[in-house]
């Protein structure tokens, strides 16, 4: 069986640098995923249509800038929208642990901040990809 | 949904998943092959390879707009390299393309090579024909670059491209078995670097040299990628050659060496995924392997067992 979990890296919105990303994009690789990162400063438009394209099983987004409330839901909406009903959401970066319940409520499976070790993310992404 | 159906109507969700299904084998991949199969052939397909960092994500982009221009539509296969140790990898060619993904008539999809020796297999092959069968004009598969993979690029193409930069050390690199034979078309990138008329020179040399008589002289163009410097002219020399071997009947002669080799392909990918199911995977092969370390009996009789139950 050849099946990868494959994952998308995303960083929407407007974040200066990607230094968390690329950490998490290389534990993905060697946890054995295949990690399609799309770099910085794309629009939620951007990445549900990479989604799409790519067939992801996780879109595994990243803000810095506080913009999370707006942009999380956003990329939700667009993802599911597009007929992706399965694909695993998740979120991290600078978000306060206050936030995270109406982010889960708008469909973000689960977040990691800061600290979070990348094993922990491997884990819950193998334990809920559908 | 009735994925191959789907996907002839225009549904991207449909060719998205159908390249999936091919990717991991699912047992739905062959119907939707089959289905998809008399829809194929009129896609041009360019295949595009050189080492690592050479340019060749932002060429393909660039490229692609001016296909765009043109009014034609576009679908990019993206191959790189697994990881052999982790079975992982980071497909990072789309990130050169970010100014593609919300134009309806681009679609690109990323693969890794997933332990294909050559870094292109019937997969690809397969998942060109999807994006063929969806109605792309013009499909690039765009590849590593080192190695076997390039000799596999031209198998899958119909006008293969080479990139290459100055200043990749020696000059031997040029003319290493492979590049040189498969280019149909030479992009000189980063052509703004110390280096890029001495290559061009060396590579002409190399060309000059080449005892076969071949009809069809590759041409060498400087290009600078990311100003879109030498894309126009790029462009023709493909179309050019795209003349040449449609005028000339190697383009029918490629497509059936293509169609041979994915046949051979599949067929053997076949025969590898019986033997593994029914001997390596049920644990006939460990009782097998403890024979013949007790000399009760050796490889080659084992084997022709195996075959002679196989091919009853």
């Amino acid at each position: 069986m050849e099946k990868r979990i494959r994952v998308l890296v995303a960083k929407p919105g407007l974040d200066g640098h990607d230094r968390g990303a690329k950490v998490v994009a290389r534990a993905l690789r060697d946890a054995g995923f295949e990690v399609i990162y799309t770099g910085l400063r794309q629009t939620p438009e951007q990445i549900a249509e990479a989604a799409l394209q790519e067939d992801v099983d996780v879109v595994a987004m990243s803000i810095l800038s506080g913009a999370h409330p707006h942009l999380f839901p956003k990329v939700v909406d667009l993802v599911r929208g597009k007929g992706m009903k399965d694909t695993l959401i998740i979120g991290g970066g600078v978000i306060p642990e206050g936030d995270i319940p109406a982010l889960k409520e708008a469909g973000i499976a689960e977040v990691f901040t800061p600290g979070t070790p990348t094993t922990a993310i491997v884990d819950f992404i193998k334990n809920n990809v559908k | 949904m009735d994925i191959a159906q789907e996907l002839l109507n225009g549904n991207r969700l449909a060719l998205s998943r159908a390249i999936t299904a091919i990717e991991n084998e699912y047992d739905e991949a062959t119907e939707i092959m089959k289905a998809l199969y008399p829809h194929t052939g009129h896609a041009f397909v360019l295949g595009i390879t050189g080492p690592p960092g050479a340019g060749k994500s932002t060429l393909t982009d660039k490229l692609a707009r001016e296909y765009r221009e043109q009014g034609k539509t576009v679908g990019i296969i993206a191959v790189d390299p697994t990881s052999p140790f982790s079975g992982g990898a980071i497909l990072g060619d789309r990130i050169r393309m970010n100014g593609l993904t919300l134009d309806e008539g681009v679609f690109i999809r990323s693969m890794g090579t997933r332990g294909s020796l050559g870094g292109l297999s019937h997969k690809t092959a397969d998942a060109v024909k999807a994006l063929d069968a969806f109605g792309k004009d013009i499909i690039f598969v765009e590849t590593v670059g080192v190695g076997q993979s390039e000799v596999d690029i031209v198998k899958a193409a119909d006008t293969t491209m080479v990139v290459l930069i100055p200043g990749m050390g020696d000059d031997i690199q040029a003319i290493k078995a492979g590049i040189l034979e498969i280019g149909d078309v030479f992009a000189i990138n980063k052509a703004d670097h110390d280096g890029a008329d001495k290559l061009v020179t060396e590579i002409n040399m190399m060309l000059d040299l080449d005892g076969v008589m071949k009809e069809w002289r590759p041409p060498i163009q400087k290009v600078i990628a990311n100003q879109n410097i030498g894309v126009t002219e790029i462009i023709s020399l493909i179309e050019k050659h795209h003349e040449h071997i449609k005028a000339n009947g190697q383009l029918t002669q490629r497509r059936t060496e293509r169609t041979k080799n994915e046949m051979l392909d599949i067929l053997n990918s076949g025969i590898g995924s019986y033997i593994t199911r029914n001997i390596v995977d049920n644990g006939k092969l460990d009782g097998l392997v403890k024979d013949i370390k007790a000399h009760k009996t050796d490889p080659y009789t084992v084997v022709g067992n195996i075959m002679r139950s196989m091919l009853k």
